[in-house]
């Protein structure tokens, strides 16, 4: 047992880093849920695209670097040590890739990969409908069969990132009958599509970060199905576990944000203020925790499976606590926009998305302690 | 970088559990309770004969240490069997006289150690004041900025049953310029509760999931309802991020970051454990508030060690200090 980097992290830390010190804009972009801010995002894709640095973890030949997933903990340590932009392609380097990866064809990881990896293309996604939030199987728009390819009706809703973005991902009932969870196409489309309408809704602080979807008679082409049609549930499983685990929330992400509230801390806390230390401390233990965890799930030669539903619960309910401690340390001013605002209305998604954390800890308890399953 | 348990340590560890299963703790912590240490002191020498003593002991002086990570598998399983005795003032004691030099009592104590020959106990003021177990240890030591040999006043009823608090009357000092061994005996010794304390919570939690699986109410097991699994799933959380912090602390043995880290598993398995007892408590229900339930005598420990070894906001406050 052994925490050490070897030669391998070491080089690619040192490269990582002085990358992002020579690129790094030195004003903050604006909030990438703005227009302005997604446009000066999707450029910066674009600039870590032309090094290979949007998905370091991707094999070269889409666009990656093939780097270990050690290698990958240590890119994102620096990532957000040096104050780089929020990643607004998340949705494609991160959860389509992964289902891709699995379930895509050779022609699709060639088609839809390397320009994801160039920030060319910026995928939203289309999960929730009106009527089916946390039990996601109730969906009820539908793919239906046409000529070379399925026609898509129906309406999303709480699409992250579609006011701007160019494609999305989602499921739809190709079939009613076999049951809630067969039946169900996962299919990929484009957002400016003929018969697809895109809303934008404002979130908390108003700022347009997702959109309802639209949709009357959207063709799509069979070979935008991902994974067998009727079979796609199995493949949205496996997006989602990966958006409640690691990748979606890189420990070095939380380390760089409490490396900031020390500083906060410093400037504006009050060292008889005992109460406020220990939040200090707490949010230091957790960041290390989270931190040693992902050391952890890496050394494994299983796959985690649902303990990324313990993930979940931890990060999300972490980065909830974390920001609200900030806010607090800048008492009066903890109203006013900063990025600790943004970060802190941000953060109170996390226990909500990706399933809520109360669907996640029916999974927690009834998959890996074996509590028997009951009514919802 | 591999950051987990390899074969050898998960054998070690699992061997350690079997013993203590075969052994019958909650009948060990009973009559230890009654003033009977006959059942706790063979389950002592068993664990001698495993080579628990012998981790925390320089080679120089008969032992196999110090192995901090093996240290905290073995106080793991300690936790998790509720075993009772002084495990954690021994093994902080042989830290502290292997780091003493070459002293008489060094010599003397640390090859008993070793071979399970001698229950140790010892004070640490102000986070350790108390001798565990002072009255039936062969040896208490108050320990500090010089080391000494100390008396025992009695001894007081704990929470735990199994826990006798005795009062020292410190003597002659026996070494001075003692204050790092001793930091660092403190800094094991938190270690290791912090891991009796997180094995602790681990059984706690596999007793309320069995519990709730099998208790029936409004013709359901009480484990389908979402509000008895909601607290369980909050539990398992909170202890499968402790393990990483008191496995990575086991590794910064030694290094500058070690007091820090230490501060940081104990933080987070005091907040676990407790957790847990509470959860196994309100799960449970009227039995688990009995005395004759051998689950309650784990929720006890778990409220006794919460505030063993340092409290939660003293070592809160040498995390922030290292910051």
């Amino acid at each position: 047992m052994d925490l050490d980097f070897g030669p391998a992290e070491a080089e690619f830390r040192a490269e990582t880093r002085a990358w992002l010190h020579a690129h790094v804009p030195a004003e903050p972009l604006p909030s990438l849920e703005t227009e302005a801010g997604f446009a000066a995002h999707r450029e910066w894709e674009r600039t870590l695209g032309r090094d290979r640095l949007a998905a370091v973890s991707w094999p070269e030949e889409y666009g990656g670097r093939g780097v270990t997933p050690l290698q990958w903990l240590v890119f994102e340590e620096e990532y957000y040590a040096a104050g780089a932009p929020g990643r607004v392609n998340q949705n494609g380097t991160d959860l389509l890739a992964t289902t891709l990866f699995r379930h895509g064809t050779p022609e699709q990881l060639a088609r839809i990969l390397p320009p994801i990896a160039a920030g060319e293309v910026i995928w939203a996604q289309a999960w929730s409908e009106p009527g089916a939030g946390s039990d996601l199987a109730g969906l009820r728009s539908t793919a239906t069969r046409t000529d070379g390819g399925w026609l898509l009706a129906g309406q999303k809703t709480w699409s992250s990132r579609a006011p701007f973005a160019d494609r999305a991902f989602g499921l739809f009932r190709s079939d009613p009958e076999p049951g809630r969870h067969r039946g169900l196409t996962y299919v990929m489309f484009p957002l400016d599509a003929e018969g697809l309408t895109v809303r934008p809704i404002g979130r908390l602080d108003g700022k347009p970060a997702f959109a309802e979807l639209f949709l009357d008679d959207v063709f799509v082409p069979d070979h935008d199905v991902i994974g067998t049609a009727g079979e796609g549930w199995k493949a949205a499983m496996s997006t989602a576990g990966n958006e409640r685990g690691l990748t979606l929330r890189p420990p070095g992400r939380f380390m760089a944000t409490v490396d900031r509230l020390v500083e906060l801390w410093r400037e504006r806390g009050d060292a008889s203020d005992t109460a406020m230390r220990d939040r200090l401390a707490d949010a230091w233990i957790r960041s290390q925790a989270y931190r040693l965890k992902g050391f952890e799930t890496i050394s494994r030669e299983d796959d985690i499976g649902v303990e990324a539903s313990l993930t979940k619960v931890f990060w999300s309910e972490f980065d909830v606590a974390l920001h609200e401690t900030a806010l607090d340390l800048l008492g009066p001013d903890g109203e006013l926009e900063s990025p600790w605002l943004e970060g802190y209305v941000f953060s109170l998604a996390g226990t909500i998305y990706a399933g809520t954390n109360e669907i996640q800890r029916n999974v927690i308890a009834e998959r890996l302690l074996g509590l028997p399953r009951g009514a919802r | 970088m591999r950051f987990v348990l390899d074969a050898e340590q998960r054998l070690f560890a699992e061997t350690l559990h079997t013993l203590l299963t075969d052994a019958g703790t909650a009948r060990a912590v009973r009559a230890w309770a009654a003033g009977d240490t006959k059942p706790g002191r063979a389950v002592w020498s068993a664990l001698a004969e495993a080579g628990v003593f012998a981790l925390a002991v320089p080679e120089a002086h008969g032992g196999a240490g110090p192995l901090p990570v093996e240290l905290v598998c073995a106080a793991e399983q300690l936790g998790r069997h509720a075993v009772p005795g002084p495990y954690v003032e021994t093994l902080a004691a042989a830290e502290l006289l292997g780091r003493l030099g070459d002293v008489p009592l060094a010599g003397t104590w640390l090859p008993r150690i070793a071979g399970g020959e001698a229950l140790v106990s010892l004070t640490l003021p102000p986070a350790v004041p108390y001798a565990l177990d002072g009255d039936v240890a062969d040896l208490v030591l108050a320990a500090g900025d010089s080391v000494r040999e100390a008396a025992v006043d009695g001894g007081t009823a704990s929470l735990d049953p199994a826990r006798r608090m005795s009062p020292v009357v410190p003597g002659e000092p026996l070494a001075d310029a003692a204050r790092e061994a001793s930091a660092a005996a403190y800094d094991l010794g938190a270690l290791l509760c912090a891991a009796q304390q997180f094995g602790l919570g681990r059984a706690l939690l596999d007793v309320s999931v069995a519990y709730a699986r099998t208790r029936h109410q409004f013709g359901h097991p009480i484990g389908e309802f979402q509000a008895v699994k909601h607290q369980l799933a909050g539990v398992l959380v909170e202890l499968e991020f402790t393990r990483p912090l008191l496995y990575g602390a086991a590794l910064a043995y030694r290094t500058p970051d070690f007091s820090r880290d230490v501060s940081a598993a104990k933080v987070a398995a005091s907040a676990a454990s407790y957790a847990a007892a509470r959860v196994a408590l309100q799960v449970h229900g009227a039995i688990g508030y009995t005395d004759e339930y051998d689950p309650s005598l784990w929720i006890r420990k778990a409220r006794a060690l919460h505030g063993a070894w340092g409290s939660p906001a003293a070592h809160r406050a040498r995390v922030v200090d290292a910051l």
